[in-house]
């Protein structure tokens, strides 16, 4: 059988990692071929390695059984490779013909070429039914007709060896299915298909082969029509969890945060959480798991009241507090450890002083009559920078020049000693070392066991499973099943989080 | 050396003081290519910014509304805006001191007040208008303030003529009761028109350096400079922020027109083109390091130079025009901070 594109044993490092060890790739000719991997398993770096943006170590690529090397993305254009990215490169104010030219664009006499490119994009276009409209404008069209434009942009290229980066993951499901109709359009015209995903449906409902990658390694390739959604799973996720938290069983109160029937927006007005039921009690960490981009983050911004909700009703202790300002959030009890320290969680420019009470600056004793009493302000740094082992050279050192680990640090020593009877905790570990990994879950679980509700969001499945006491798995927008951790494993969860369903022995 | 270099404020002060010697030295540069003498040029200049009272006279004088526009753009900087529409905040707040100034009978210590209070207010005015866009309609405000300075100018024109008008393209004179000008400060430099704004311009800096680093309003305003995110997320209005923060800036502005109205000229004269005061404030932000007090510097600097180009033109036969050609390189070179920045960690390391 011959392969359109072999990949064999690369291995590309990056200072201090090894983002691709071993990795073999091997896509047939006419077949859908899935790469598979949790998040930072180095799908995309294998990637960018076979699109000329990175040169790999070890390895060698085959394109059409020969070999070749792949120096910058232009060499992989002209061996057919074209890539469709996660993140549409378009120029917004540009037609789609002005769009697909760009970069190759047709001249006659010195002057472009509408016209002609119009026709042609509307042609290639036709074949593959895509129905994109050559002179519509980008910024009027949709995101899942975008998606298209740059599909148009590769075949217009010549490509016939197509990469899709996470397609799926900013379309609606409508867009989804009619994408899929897409893909096996292109390759009955005769294009080979690599797609890159870890959405174990999708796999399932498209692809022929399926290639595994694990925290850099290669796991194998496997026959989707040999396998299921609970075997990739264990594959993609497929290893014994060794370090855990240390904590005693939770001892549940009363119900803090219930969360009922809210349906949110997202910033391009189309409903990421839809018609979602939760409740958090006092003594319990309840973990969300899901994948990226399944209404968290709008959950999120509704309960800390950065964004508005369409419906429902949010109540802390009893009180409602849909769509109240973030101040009055706050100072009901709310505390939150935001997903993005540097967007959300800290003014980098200011001491670490100033972002300690950056929630409490209006308050005595930090301020009275209006005016900041600094004294007070970095006398309560001091004091959490010890007690939250805050390693700064001082209290007067602006936060953009600590490390990561230690800017965390400070927001937790914020939030935390505000002692909210609710924590939100958002991926709260991302990007740091072990230490300091360590440091926040115990903070998290002292908190617990004071008796504080305690809600944590992460896409890391160890740290959902290590410290919650309940597991929310979210899916669309809804909390689709409530697992305890003790009984439940990774695959099962992986399964959840892709939309599968649990074989559950009673309802509960 | 190498101990100071590592210190990041003095670093950051070293900056706007290296630009500004070498702005004067390139401009010898360029003195010399012309073939004029920089040594007696720079001479005639250092002469006319202190070579007699008279002169101190004029160079304080001329601070005193650079430091106000400067504090204009600096306020609306350090919370994130840029505020080109300084100019036509000084034209109304000329206009409303010396309107206020004229039409009304009151005591000195109730009339003058007044009368800054009216400029601040008009000015402010004029700072709501692309405030209020920004926030609800995201309209950017550098547009926005640049139509307002048009606005300014036209509207002010018309309203002197239909209403203050005493002839040869002047409105009335302010009263005595509302004038910033001083006999006593006339006298003691030799009948130059200094007056008492540099005290309002001062007081108004020392206002705006505790405004932002010492309330929890300035705290917000900074804040919302830094990072629009990070200030909703910790509970911040950032729209009544901008809104806020445009509405000072242009009460700035505004008061910078009262010193011209109420002091120099006592009088507002029908303008067909701007004045430049407001602009040189971005300027005098930029050199200052937007700090209340670095303004304060940067403005005596560029007063300096601007009174005492005549002079140099005089003694030296430098044509005054140089001098605009020395203060656009000292903002080049602030501009280009980046280079001398470099040049100092260069200085540095070696030091290691």
């Amino acid at each position: 059988m011959e392969f359109v594109i072999e990949m064999n044993n690369i291995r590309k490092e990056f200072p201090g990692i090894v983002a691709n060890n071993n990795i073999t790739l091997q896509v047939k000719k006419g077949e859908i071929h899935a790469l598979l991997g949790e998040n930072g398993a180095g799908k995309s770096t294998l990637m960018n390695v076979l699109f000329g943006l990175y040169q790999p170590e070890k390895g060698e690529i085959k394109v059409k059984g020969k070999t070749v090397k792949i120096t910058d993305p232009n060499v992989a254009n002209e061996l057919g490779i074209g890539m469709v990215h996660q993140h549409f490169m378009l120029v917004q104010n540009f037609s789609v013909t002005e769009n697909i030219i760009l970069g190759s664009e047709p001249t006659k006499n010195g002057s472009i070429n509408i016209k002609l490119a119009a026709n042609e994009i509307a042609e290639l276009s036709k074949k593959y039914g895509l129905a994109v409209d050559p002179y519509a404008k980008i910024e009027d069209i949709s995101v899942g007709m975008q998606q298209r434009v740059e599909i148009l942009k590769t075949l217009y290229r010549g490509a016939d060896i197509l990469i899709f980066d996470e397609p799926t993951a900013a379309l609606t499901p409508q867009e989804i299915k009619e994408l899929i109709q897409i893909l096996k359009r292109l390759i009955n015209e005769g294009k080979s298909i690599i797609l890159i995903t870890h959405k174990l449906k999708e796999i399932m409902e498209v692809c022929d082969r399926c290639t595994v990658i694990r925290k850099g390694e290669g796991i194998g390739t496997v026959n989707v029509a040999d396998t299921n959604e609970e075997q990739l799973a264990a594959l993609m996720v497929g290893r014994e969890v060794n370090f855990s938290v240390d904590k005693v069983d939770a001892t549940p109160g009363k119900d803090v945060l219930v969360i009922n029937n809210l349906t949110v927006h997202d910033a391009r007005n189309i409903p990421s959480v839809v018609g979602l039921d939760l409740t958090v009690k006092a003594g319990e960490i309840l973990g969300i798991a899901g994948v990226d981009g399944n209404g968290q983050t709008e959950l999120i911004e509704a309960i800390t009241g950065l964004r508005k909700a369409k419906s429902g009703s949010i109540k802390l202790n009893g009180k409602e507090l849909i769509n109240h300002s973030a101040r009055k959030i706050t100072e009901a009890g709310i505390g939150h450890i935001p997903q993005d320290r540097h967007k959300h969680g800290l003014v980098l420019d200011f001491s670490v002083g100033e972002n300690i009470v950056l929630q409490s600056y209006y308050k005595q004793p930090f301020s009275k009559f209006g005016i900041l009493n600094f004294n007070k302000i970095f006398e309560q740094a001091k004091k959490l920078i010890k007690e939250y082992d805050v390693r700064t050279p001082s209290e007067y050192t602006p936060a953009r020049a600590l490390s990561g680990g230690n800017q965390q640090k400070a927001i937790i020593a914020r939030e935390v000693d505000r002692s909210p009877d609710f924590l939100i905790a958002a991926q709260p570990t991302r990007g740091l070392d072990v230490g300091a990994i360590e440091f926040i879950h115990s903070k998290l679980v002292e908190e617990r066991d004071k008796g504080r509700a305690v809600l944590l969001v992460s896409f890391e499945l160890d740290e959902v499973m290590n410290l919650s006491d309940r597991i929310a798995v979210i899916y669309e927008g809804k909390i689709v099943d409530i697992v305890d951790p003790k009984t439940t494993n990774e695959q099962e969860l992986g399964l959840l989080m892709a939309g599968g369903k649990r074989e559950r022995e009673g309802v509960s | 050396m190498q101990r100071l270099l590592q210190n990041e404020k003095i670093v950051n002060i070293l900056i706007p003081v290296m630009a500004a010697v070498l702005g004067m030295v390139a401009g010898a540069i360029i003195m010399f290519l012309g073939g004029y003498d920089p040594v007696k040029g720079y001479t005639a200049l250092w002469n006319g910014i202190f070579g007699s009272p008279r002169s101190i006279g004029e160079t304080i004088r001329a601070m005193s509304p650079l430091i106000l526009a400067g504090l204009a753009v600096g306020f609306a900087f350090k919370t994130g805006l840029f505020n080109i529409g300084v100019e036509g905040q000084l034209l109304v707040g000329w206009l409303a001191s010396v309107w206020i100034g004229y039409a009304l009978n009151l005591p000195g210590i109730i009339h003058l007040p007044l009368a800054i209070i009216a400029a601040a207010a008009a000015g402010a005015l004029w700072g709501l208008v692309p405030g209020l866009l920004k926030a609800y309609f995201k309209v950017h405000e550098v547009i926005v303030t640049i139509m307002m300075n048009y606005i300014a100018l036209y509207v002010t024109a018309d309203l002197i003529k239909r209403f203050l008008y005493a002839g040869n393209e002047k409105s009335y004179k302010v009263k005595e009761s509302a004038s910033l000008a001083s006999s006593f400060l006339a006298t003691i430099t030799d009948n130059s028109r200094l007056h008492y704004g540099i005290v309002v311009a001062i007081l108004a800096a020392i206002i705006m350096w505790y405004l932002l680093e010492k309330t929890t309003k300035g705290f917000e305003l900074r804040a919302v400079g830094f990072n629009q995110h990070a200030s909703s997320y910790a509970g911040m209005s950032v729209k009544k922020n901008i809104i806020l923060s445009m509405v000072i800036s242009g009460a700035f502005g505004g008061m910078a027109g009262a010193m011209e109205g109420l002091g120099t000229f006592q009088n507002m004269t029908v303008l067909s083109a701007f004045t430049g005061t407001g602009f040189n404030g971005i300027a005098v932000a930029l050199l200052g390091a937007n700090h209340a007090f670095g303004i304060i510097l940067a403005a005596a600097l560029f007063g300096g130079l601007r009174t005492a180009a005549p002079q140099m033109s005089f003694n030296a036969n430098v044509p005054s025009e140089l001098i605009d050609i020395v203060i656009a390189l000292i903002i080049f070179f602030v501009a280009s901070s980046y280079l001398i920045r470099l040049l100092l960690t260069r200085l540095r390391k070696e030091g290691k």
